[in-house]
């Protein structure tokens, strides 16, 4: 790997990817089952821009060959796709309906929620999981949030997303069992809300 | 720890591929996802399933605890534990408390789970409505369109016949309001320990290749009529070890004359017990 950078620029990818794989899994589930926690992200990979090191790491953990990844416009840059390719060798598509995994690094100008892929009724399983970059998880809007994996009630303030976003989020809600799964991805942190996650008020 | 295994025997492309289907199984609580379940070193029907489970999960700092209808003393709890001391390296324990990653067979522990433990079930046959409904096809779309009648009517039809509902294990549930989920073969008993778990529960069967979830903090509720609650079975006798009156009891033969003991099935619930009274 290191023999490779200077030449091409590509960046390594875990530095253990057995152990990091389980690791940053681990925190990803955590975070899934407990909508809202601010998970620490266990492990920071470089990344290439404009990835921030835990969507990066989110992507090595998650993404292979059998997940079609869709980055948006402000990701499709030659080190990010380089990178992906690299060491996921996932299938990169053009339609976010087609896409297990996408990855939103600027939120101001994503496509709705309802553009990615929702499952069927059959199998809702087979749904979009969308990672969305920002700056931080306290400091914006608080969303108190009820639903399975919270005892009374959490909250979560996600940064710098489209004033749309909430809505969204309940809509996307309101399609349980359908509707995609949203990870949160903040400089060392991340959080999870997946589409069992009713937004209150 | 063995060598020439990668850690805990699946491959990692195996491993992301059950972490995916894990993920997708907590986001839509009860609800089965397909994965593409590996053959492991040991048949269907011993834990495969749970094993694949435990295995994408599983990582050098956890504490694994396996049990088999409640006991860590049996054959198949024995195996999977050393199976992943040898292959993941991992420190095992029987007690309830000191485990991060409970494997079980069939039982719950009587010591109430607490945050951050995962419960990883082995389980025959997830799909509820299997008995009731042969076809996947048709299985598929009564858990979309959440048609749970046959179910009711199977439960009814038990009053009919016997008077009250005569299922003593594996018993449905209706998971966050949603999914009808097997909770596999735990006695009914077991089933209030489900609901509002702080434990992550998670479900593996292998052979019919399917995983699913009841995230922390989850409503399930075992099917009922307004006239016929659900209700755990009570024992008259106490453990003839630790004298408990609120534990899962096991009926055990002793001699040929008609001679029997009830013991608590939970061996580390009933040694810790037996400690505390210094026998």
């Amino acid at each position: 790997m290191n023999a490779l950078a200077p030449q091409t620029g590509l960046l390594p990818g875990f530095n253990d990817p057995v152990a990091d794989s389980q690791k940053m899994f681990r925190a990803v589930l955590e975070a899934m089952s407990r909508p809202g926690t601010i998970v620490t992200a266990p492990v920071l990979p470089v990344a290439p821009q404009p990835l921030n090191p835990v969507a990066a790491a989110l992507i090595l953990a998650l993404a292979d060959y059998e997940t079609p990844l869709w980055l948006d416009p402000a990701a499709r840059q030659p080190a990010a796709i380089d990178y992906v390719r690299f060491h996921c060798g996932c299938p990169l598509v053009e339609a976010p309906d087609q896409a297990g995994f996408a990855l939103v690094t600027d939120a101001k100008s994503m496509p709705p929620l309802s553009a990615f892929h929702l499952g069927s009724d059959e199998y809702p399983d087979r749904s979009t999981t969308v990672i969305v970059q920002v700056p931080h998880l306290d400091g914006g809007e608080a969303w108190r949030l009820k639903g399975p994996g919270i005892r009374d009630q959490a909250i979560l303030a996600a940064g710098q997303l489209p004033s749309a976003f909430k809505a969204w989020v309940q809509d996307n809600h309101a399609l349980f069992p359908r509707g995609v799964d949203l990870l949160f991805a903040a400089p060392g942190q991340l959080a999870g809300l997946p589409r069992s996650t009713l937004l209150e008020g | 720890m063995s060598t020439g295994y990668n850690f805990a025997y699946l491959d990692e492309q195996t491993k992301r591929m059950l972490r995916r289907a894990i993920l997708k199984a907590v986001a839509i609580p009860g609800y089965q996802v397909p994965f593409g379940s590996r053959e492991m070193p040991l048949p269907y029907g011993w834990g495969t399933g749970g094993i694949q489970v435990t295995a994408a999960v599983i990582g050098a700092d956890d504490r694994l605890k396996v049990i088999d209808q409640g006991a860590d003393d049996t054959t198949n709890a024995v195996s999977i534990r050393r199976f992943f001391a040898r292959t993941a390296g991992v420190a095992t324990t029987e007690k309830t408390r000191e485990a991060t990653v409970i494997q079980t067979r069939h039982r719950i522990p009587e010591t109430p789970l607490s945050e951050g433990q995962i419960m990883v079930y082995q389980v025959p046959i997830p799909e509820p409505l299997r008995w009731l409904e042969p076809r996947e096809t048709e299985t598929r779309k009564m858990h979309a369109l959440a048609d749970y009648g046959a179910m009711h009517v199977k439960l009814y039809e038990d009053i009919a016949r016997f008077g009250h509902i005569a299922t003593t294990y594996d018993y449905p549930v209706l998971v966050g309001g949603r999914y009808l989920m097997r909770p596999s073969p735990i006695p009914k008993f077991d089933n209030p320990k489900m609901d509002n778990s702080p434990a992550l529960q998670l479900f593996g069967a292998g052979r019919e290749k399917r995983i699913y979830a009841v995230p922390p903090y989850t409503s399930v509720k075992s099917l009922d009529f307004e006239d016929h609650p659900f209700e755990v079975q009570r024992w008259d006798q106490a453990c003839a070890l630790c004298g408990s009156t609120e534990s899962f009891l096991d009926e055990v033969v002793t001699d040929d004359q008609g001679g029997r003991m009830y013991v608590c099935s939970d061996s580390d619930y009933c040694g810790e017990r037996r400690q505390e009274q210094g026998q």
